[in-house]
């Protein structure tokens, strides 16, 4: 699958009698899941990243800009292939997306030995963050543990004596247990890890009851976390114990949660109500644009247009010299507007932002919302001190 | 032991058997006695959820919202039998499981082109939606229904395969299909019927199991598997199997899933219980999948072949 976007190509041309030397267009290689279960993360992604571009009248750094799109399906092999394709034919300037963990992955080797500025708008795996951190990969999602952190020091803030755990048994799934237990200090009364692709929750959601914990903290992302979801509230657990999630909630997901979803809480870096006029402008745009609710994905990845954007604005347009468009990142990192207000680049190039506890609240008749408290002020993930850069 | 707690994992595991019985009697009926193997009857089951979800968003009524969700999974079976599945009757499994696999991935991406990607959202009326205290804890009402229309397809099943004309003639089917039809029965009839109401179980367990599970592309596969697992120990071709094997299943992986972690807890550290108990339980039932294959290949309640 390949779409070329060509935006903003009158302007282009109007651009281009009046400028003596024309200069190419900027191309940007944007590799994402675009097929199977996951492609609405995909689409979100990819979305962000074209509305940023759209509203920046298709230019980044006033240049004329391409972009490339292909469909990782989800497949490490797939997506180094992608990423080879861009580097080689395409002579891409940059790369943005760049898919889950494990396919980030498969591609940092090439992404390290190459030196292109790459943009990751889906992950940030403790190894990228820490000893194999590199400086042209940019982080602009988060690492991976963040949100679950900020879930464990929001439940240590509440008071929380005595919590319950549950996860998919799976890398991913262990290492946000891990980060939610890195900041609370109570009693973990049950801890479960259940089976990929499991359906059905009930006998660990009928152990968890037995438990008798005050709260619940679970990282199930997708469809599964629909599942889970459902059957916490059909059994009346929602609302009557706190629930914190990580990576469950999103606009997404809550279209097929819906009520069910009333009272859960997640951690997130982003929320369409967080307070500043940047975020303002991106919700109403991108619900303008795409007639649907934003979610995390396209916000780092409309960031993700606005970095690229400054970064190119400070090269003048040139961004021939790949160490040199690597630096500008860098700098920029801190100087463009982000959707999530202050934005810096730590020394291993994962973001340095705040995280949120937000809640799901009912909100005339559907589905909204709330922010409860800033968690964490600039958060720095755990891995930074492994990183040599 | 907590004995309340077990009577709640207890009737946790026969919720999940009625579920897998509704999926695998349609599969073990078209497997039994067509003798065609259908890895699509996961699609079947896709169409039902989603057409269910859509129904009810639509009118708000759950019960035509089953029944939608039932005829549409129908009627998309009857289509299946008459253009794919007829041809192919004559072939080796090979060739069957090459063309439902297919159609399996035709259904997922057609499920995205109509629904899209994101879990589609599946409501239950408001009677529906609370819990009751049972074994003194709650348990979703929701649950306790499914636990009933499973009771009622099982013993509907019965009837019709004991008491009536057609039943006897799926059971003389089962046995040996061709003396069936030597002896002037039309036998294309009675697949195409056959096979409707397997889609139509299959659309039956997905209406059902859309408010608790995800609706989405690709919710059939998984649970596909389960059903197979159920037919094989069933004994293929058997609905009384089906039931047996889909509540041993259920039960033993709801059993095994709540009570694993903590028999293996005395012998090893909390982390590796934790990791290894959940890992062993999934396991348990193809650990007994592969005792019954080993000591009965046939299945636990074969019908008999002649």
């Amino acid at each position: 699958m390949k779409i070329r976007l060509q935006l903003g190509a009158l302007a282009a041309s109007l651009g281009l009698m009046f400028s003596a030397a024309a200069q190419a267009d900027i191309k940007i290689g944007f590799s994402g899941v675009m097929s199977g279960p996951q492609a609405s993360l995909g689409q979100d992604q990819l979305d962000g990243f074209m509305l940023g571009l759209e509203l920046l009248g298709g230019k980044l750094g006033g240049q004329p800009a391409q972009v490339i799109v292909e469909d990782d399906q989800l497949k490490p092999d797939v997506g180094v292939q992608i990423l080879q394709k861009f580097l080689e034919r395409e002579k891409v300037d940059a790369v943005v997306g760049l898919g889950f963990s494990n396919v980030l992955m498969a591609q940092s080797r090439r992404i390290k030995d190459t030196g292109i500025p790459a943009l990751s708008t889906n992950a940030g795996p403790a190894p990228l963050a820490g000893k194999m951190c590199m400086p042209n990969l940019f982080v602009m999602a988060w690492q991976n543990d963040a949100a679950s952190e900020a879930m464990g020091q929001y439940a240590q803030n509440k008071g929380y004596k005595r919590a319950a755990l549950i996860t998919s048994n799976y890398q991913a799934g262990r290492d946000k247990l891990a980060g939610f237990k890195r900041f609370f200090k109570g009693e973990i009364v049950s801890e479960a890890y259940t089976q990929l692709g499991q359906l059905d929750y009930s006998a660990e959601i009928s152990n968890i009851q037995k438990s008798n914990p005050d709260v619940i903290f679970a990282f199930y992302p997708g469809g599964a976390g629909v599942n889970f979801v459902r059957q916490m509230k059909q059994v009346g657990l929602m609302g009557k114990i706190p629930f914190l999630s990580d990576s469950m909630i999103d606009a997404n997901t809550l279209g097929a949660m819906k009520n069910d979803a009333i009272g859960s809480i997640y951690g997130m870096h982003w929320g369409k109500v967080l307070d500043n006029a940047k975020n303002k402008a991106f919700v109403e745009a991108y619900q303008k644009r795409f007639k649907r609710e934003p979610t995390e994905y396209a916000a780092n990845a409309f960031d993700a247009a606005n970095l690229l954007d400054a970064a190119v604005k400070k090269l003048n347009g040139n961004v021939s010299d790949r160490k040199a468009f690597v630096q500008a990142i860098k700098d920029a990192g801190s100087e463009f507007e982000s959707v999530r207000g202050d934005f810096k680049f730590d020394k291993n190039n994962m973001p340095i932002v705040d995280y949120h506890a937000l809640e799901v609240v009912s909100e005339g008749g559907d589905v909204g919302i709330k922010h409860l408290e800033t968690v964490f002020k600039g958060h720095r993930d755990a891995y930074v001190g492994d990183c040599s850069l | 032991m907590d004995s309340s707690l077990f009577l709640s994992q207890l009737l946790n595991g026969v919720q999940l058997g009625v579920l897998l019985f509704l999926l695998s009697s349609g599969l073990t009926l078209i497997f039994g006695i067509m003798n065609f193997i259908n890895l699509a009857h996961g699609s079947l089951y896709m169409v039902g959820a989603f057409i269910g979800a859509a129904a009810f968003n639509a009118s708000g009524s759950f019960v035509f919202a089953v029944m939608a969700g039932m005829l549409a999974s129908a009627a998309v079976g009857l289509l299946l039998e008459h253009g794919i599945a007829r041809p192919l009757y004559r072939y080796d499994h090979l060739y069957q499981v090459l063309a439902t696999f297919g159609l399996m991935m035709f259904f997922n991406e057609l499920a995205i082109v109509i629904f899209g990607s994101r879990p589609y959202y599946a409501g239950i009326p408001d009677y529906l939606s609370g819990a009751v205290t049972v074994f003194g804890s709650p348990y979703p009402v929701y649950r306790i229904l499914i636990i009933v229309v499973g009771i009622l397809v099982a013993v509907g099943a019965w009837y019709l395969i004991q008491k009536t004309r057609f039943g006897m003639l799926i059971r003389a089917g089962a046995s040996n299909s061709n003396m069936v039809s030597v002896l002037g029965v039309n036998i294309d009839l009675l697949k195409k019927l056959l096979f409707m109401l397997g889609a139509a179980l299959a659309g039956l367990a997905g209406a059902l199991a859309g408010p608790i599970l995800s609706v989405q592309s690709g919710m059939g596969e998984p649970v596909l598997i389960l059903a197979l697992v159920v037919i094989v120990v069933g004994g293929i071709g058997s609905i009384r199997g089906a039931l047996v094997a889909a509540m041993i299943i259920a039960i033993i992986d709801t059993l095994g899933r709540a009570y694993m972690p903590q028999l293996l807890a005395p012998f090893m550290v909390p982390t590796s219980a934790n990791a290894v108990g959940p890992a062993l339980a999934s396991m348990l039932i193809y650990i007994l999948m592969a005792l019954v294959l080993a000591f009965k290949p046939d299945g636990i309640l074969a019908p008999r072949k002649r």
